[in-house]
């Protein structure tokens, strides 16, 4: 059958910086092997933000960790291939995957106080990171590290960059692990919930600096996070996730206010916001299932209220909806629409 | 009368060093002024929201109202009886059958060994309202099912629930002694988006048909509009705006509070400018003189950076800051 | 399902039935409990009826050595006795001292814990310093002393004083270790919300401490007790070795190895070696079991 072929990044001529395709994430548990990621495919451009939006264990966070290569055993990859620039990374060993982590790919996690080793002054762990995947000297290095500070907008960068991280607020120290993952001028950064923890002012300025920087330094960006307000914000497309599987995935504003999958549209009428008036929220009844009740066919149908009878039966791949994909029997090619 | 009167509601901690400390190293006393005089009202039926960021003091406010602090000065009235002077007397016990309290974390607020029936039990036998093993039974079930889940569910233990259904288990416990006012600390923010919508439309309804009392705490803006009647904005302790919800949202004067209200990433664009944000929320240990927001505040002068505020009614709101008093916004 | 029923089939269960380790550690410990408690049944003769021991059959060896005898598996001692009677009359003694006193521990040592830890201020730092203090004198001294002092006072005790004064000595520094874990886990859980829930209640202190906390607290205590069990059964073969232990006349398995050790030198190995072995093989097979139970616990690891 000939669908229309994967479109490969948005409308972009140049080749994806980063390809997953099929990725299947399991879990051999003494109840069964649990399947914590089921055919996971998309794509990111060079420079693009991608937004990566699901509530917990629909696998987000879990995605992240395949693609840097630090899924915690027992957890292994087990199909699919990840892609980066042309390379193929999730069968290499733990030497050349330790190349790729922060040469190629950074990583920004939710808690800046244990993303930073509190014995070491920033300025260290800095040109440690820098010296590790460039070659540079000490000076160059410390000069490139002052110069990523003042990037992120830490003030007095000079003096601070011997302060030790207790010594900075909570979002001074997420620009600093945000300074770090830049630090070798990696392609593609992996920023699992980077402000989640932080004050609503903070997250703010985190948001918008990430954004700046990213740009500035030619970064692309897998924010994977469960806040659609952060993701409006910053991204330029966003994958919903649901069940260790992709619902939908498309442009930021297309995905937020015409959303082509049930779910989405249920996530979307269900978060509270701040600007209307309603008297009760929309709420999907039932819960997302858990990993070994996935019910067969498509993971969502139970509580969708759109199901057919072929929902219950084959799983749905990513299926063009408009100008989203959505892995939903509702935009099959020849359905009404 | 108002159910609940909170005036001038205050609580210091004491976080000096250890006396050895202080005496060898002649470090000096340090208070945390967690709340520094709090006043607000909730009429019966209505909900008040207090929002803010970390470290202004909400959730101490809500431990002080159910009497797990006692408050350094001021204040809680509670239908018309000094509150803190009951639940130190022997009438505590029947106080605290009208006020009750709901967690933030769903996850440490049931006792990981007991059955959901003797948790949510627990205030009535300890109450001694119910005796009868087979009465007991039939009001957890009845409880259960008001907060949507089954019946059976009485004989399962805690870990076998998701969060959300945990969640609806400390509601069921909270309803027990058929309280009046509900203390609810950040009630929906571990949990997910749809099951956050769940249970804050369960908590809605729960008010409507029973006519509870809520002092809803909460970071998150959005979720405060849709659960609230009134709504406090809090900052290092201090009420800094109280208006109605309505007011606040439409036309927010208190700079911190339009501050807030434009730092929150919007879902769908509102295409309103934005003011850009300054600074961090300083350390509460040493707060800023006179105005706690003044190093942040685009419209500070020097009497902000002398005089605190006090609270006044302005055109119908309740607001602490010099500039909106002397007309300056 | 019952109580116990949940068990075997939960995490904990599954780990010991897939643990090959755990499971023999079990058997051995359990037979050797056996054999102690049944003591009177099951040995083939009573060591200690003066009217059965003949003079003729002392020093006999082992039964599969040329000269010993089928009648006397492991051998004679000095008197005559049968060492495997011997053996299983003294493991009762050693397993009773060292499950007496690991239980009056850990009644003293929790109780303490959860009073420090939940009331917190002077009285969580007046206990600690005794826990301190407690923990500077090495356990053996103290049980020394205080059999020591016992003998003296009570000169022509009879046994059961002997024994009991063992197991408080033992106790003595034995409950701190407890106190410190459970101390530690109370005030872990004391600020947990479901203590504070129960506080908004009105829940009293005490029952707080002793219907929500105390269930919550006993898990590390359950694998320090298991171990220690091991450690008292150690500390009692000591006593017992230096002669402030056990009587002869109820000898407990630390007493038969003295009693061997002066026989050690003249060929006679069997009357040391056996009650030895005897007591590696308890301590060892708790120990273990403590170890799985550790483990089994810990919810990192599953």
């Amino acid at each position: 059958m000939a669908m229309a072929a994967e479109i490969k990044g948005t409308n972009s001529v140049a080749a994806p910086l980063l390809q997953v395709k099929d990725l299947v994430v399991e879990f051999p548990t003494r109840a069964g092997t649990l399947r914590a990621l089921d055919k996971i495919s998309f794509d990111i451009a060079p420079g693009e933000i991608l937004g990566v939006v699901g509530e917990s264990g629909a696998g987000k966070s879990l995605t992240g960790a395949a693609i840097i290569g630090l899924l915690e055993p027992p957890g292994r990859v087990a199909g699919g291939e990840i892609w980066l620039e042309g390379q193929r990374i999730d069968n290499l060993d733990h030497e050349a995957m330790r190349h790729i982590r922060g040469r190629r790919i950074g990583a920004i996690f939710q808690d800046p106080l244990t993303s930073l080793n509190p014995l070491y002054s920033i300025g260290r762990q800095l040109t440690e990171t820098i010296r590790a995947h460039l070659p540079m000297s000490e000076k160059d290095a410390r000069a490139r590290a002052i110069s990523l500070l003042q990037d992120t907008g830490i003030p007095a960068a000079q003096e601070r960059i011997d302060h030790y991280p207790h010594q900075f607020s909570g979002g001074m120290r997420q620009r600093v692990v945000i300074a770090l993952a830049l630090a070798a001028e990696p392609k593609l950064i992996v920023a699992d919930e980077p402000t989640t923890a932080l004050d609503v002012s903070i997250q703010a300025q985190i948001i918008a600096l990430l954004k700046t920087v990213c740009r500035e330094h030619g970064a692309a960006v897998m924010l994977i996070t469960h806040d659609m307000g952060v993701i409006a914000e910053t991204c330029d497309r966003v994958a919903v996730m649901y069940a260790g599987r992709i619902a939908e995935i498309g442009p930021v504003h297309a995905v937020i206010n015409h959303p082509a999958h049930p779910y989405s549209a249920g996530l979307m009428a269900a978060i509270p916001d701040i600007t209307i008036d309603r008297e009760n929220l929309h709420q999907i009844d039932g819960a997302m299932p858990r990993l070994n009740a996935i019910p067969v066919g498509c993971a969502f149908n139970p509580r969708c209220d759109k199901s057919m009878e072929r929902c219950g039966r084959e799983r749905p791949d990513l299926m063009p909806a408009g100008p989203t994909r959505a892995a939903c029997w509702l935009h099959a090619a020849g359905q009404a629409n | 009368m108002a159910l609940v009167q909170a005036n001038d509601l205050a609580m210091h901690f004491d976080v000096s060093a250890p006396w050895l400390n202080r005496v060898v190293e002649r470090a000096p006393r340090l208070l945390l002024h967690a709340v520094d005089g709090v006043s607000f009202e909730i009429q019966k039926g209505k909900t008040l929201a207090l929002v803010g960021e970390s470290g202004c003091g909400k959730s101490t406010v809500a431990r002080l109202l159910v009497g797990l602090y006692q408050p350094t000065r001021g204040s809680f009235r509670f239908d018309g009886t000094d509150a803190h002077a009951t639940y130190n007397s022997s009438a505590g016990l029947q106080l605290r059958r009208r006020i009750q309290m709901i967690f933030q974390d769903p996850y440490a607020s049931l006792n990981p060994r007991w059955i959901v029936e003797d948790i949510v039990g627990e205030p009535l036998t300890e109450h001694g309202l119910i005796t009868d093993k087979t009465r007991l039974r039939t009001r957890v079930e009845e409880l259960l099912l008001s907060v949507g889940l089954a019946a059976q569910d009485r004989i399962k233990y805690p870990h076998q629930f998701s969060g959300g259904q945990r969640q609806r288990i400390s509601i069921a416990r909270a309803l027990a002694t058929e309280p009046e006012f509900l203390v609810c600390d950040e009630p929906t923010s571990a949990l997910d988006v749809s099951v956050q919508a769940q249970v804050l439309n369960i908590m809605k309804d729960l008010q409507r048909r029973l006519g509870l009392t809520y002092l809803f705490i909460s970071h998150n803006l959005a979720v405060v509009r849709h659960v609230s009647d009134q709504v406090g904005v809090m900052y290092l302790g201090r009420l800094v705006e109280l208006a109605d919800k309505q007011d606040l949202f439409a036309n927010p004067r208190h700079p911190y509070t339009r501050m807030l209200l434009d730092a929150i990433p919007k879902m769908h664009d509102t295409g309103r400018a934005r003011t850009p944000v300054q600074g961090e929320v300083p350390n509460p240990l040493s707060p800023p003189s006179g105005c706690a927001f003044n190093p942040r505040c685009p419209h500070a002068n020097d009497r902000c950076r002398t005089e605190r505020p006090a609270m006044r009614e302005v055109t119908g709101l309740r607001i602490a800051c010099h500039a909106v008093e002397e007309g300056r916004i | 399902m019952n109580q116990w029923q949940r068990i075997w089939h939960g995490d904990v269960g599954y780990s010991f039935r897939t643990s090959p380790v755990a499971i023999g550690a079990a058997v051995v410990a359990l037979a050797c409990v056996i054999s102690a408690v049944f003591a009177g049944w099951i040995a083939p003769h009573n060591p200690f009826d003066l009217a059965t021991l003949d003079l003729a059959d002392a020093r006999l060896p082992p039964a599969w050595t040329a000269g010993g005898s089928s009648k006397f598996v492991l051998g004679t001692d000095d008197q005559g006795r049968d060492i495997l009677s011997a053996l299983m009359y003294g493991a009762r003694i050693s397993l009773a001292v060292g499950v007496a006193s690991v239980l009056l521990s850990v009644a003293i040592g929790v109780v303490m814990g959860l009073v420090a830890g939940f009331l917190g201020g002077w009285v969580d730092a007046a206990l600690m310093r005794l826990c301190d203090v407690m923990l500077s004198f090495p356990a053996i001294l103290v049980a020394l002393l205080i059999a020591g002092v016992g003998r003296a006072v009570f000169p022509n005790a009879p046994d059961n004083l002997a024994l009991g004064v063992l197991i408080v000595s033992i106790t003595l520094t034995g409950w701190v270790q407890y106190a410190r874990t459970v101390r530690g886990s109370t005030m872990v859980e004391r600020n947990k919300e479901y203590v504070q829930a129960a506080r908004v209640t009105g829940v009293a202190s005490m029952r707080i401490m002793r219907r929500h906390v105390l269930p919550n607290v006993m898990g590390p205590v359950l694998v320090l007790a298991t171990i220690q069990v091991a450690t008292a059964i150690i500390t009692e073969a000591t006593l017992s070795f230096l002669g402030v232990g056990a009587p002869p006349t109820s000898p407990s398995l630390g007493t038969l190895i003295r009693i061997g050790n002066d026989y050690l030198f003249s060929g006679e190995w069997w009357i040391t070696i056996f009650p030895g072995l005897m007591l590696v093989i308890i301590a060892l097979s708790v120990n273990l079991l403590g170890d799985w139970l550790r483990d089994a616990l810990n919810p990192r690891l599953r």
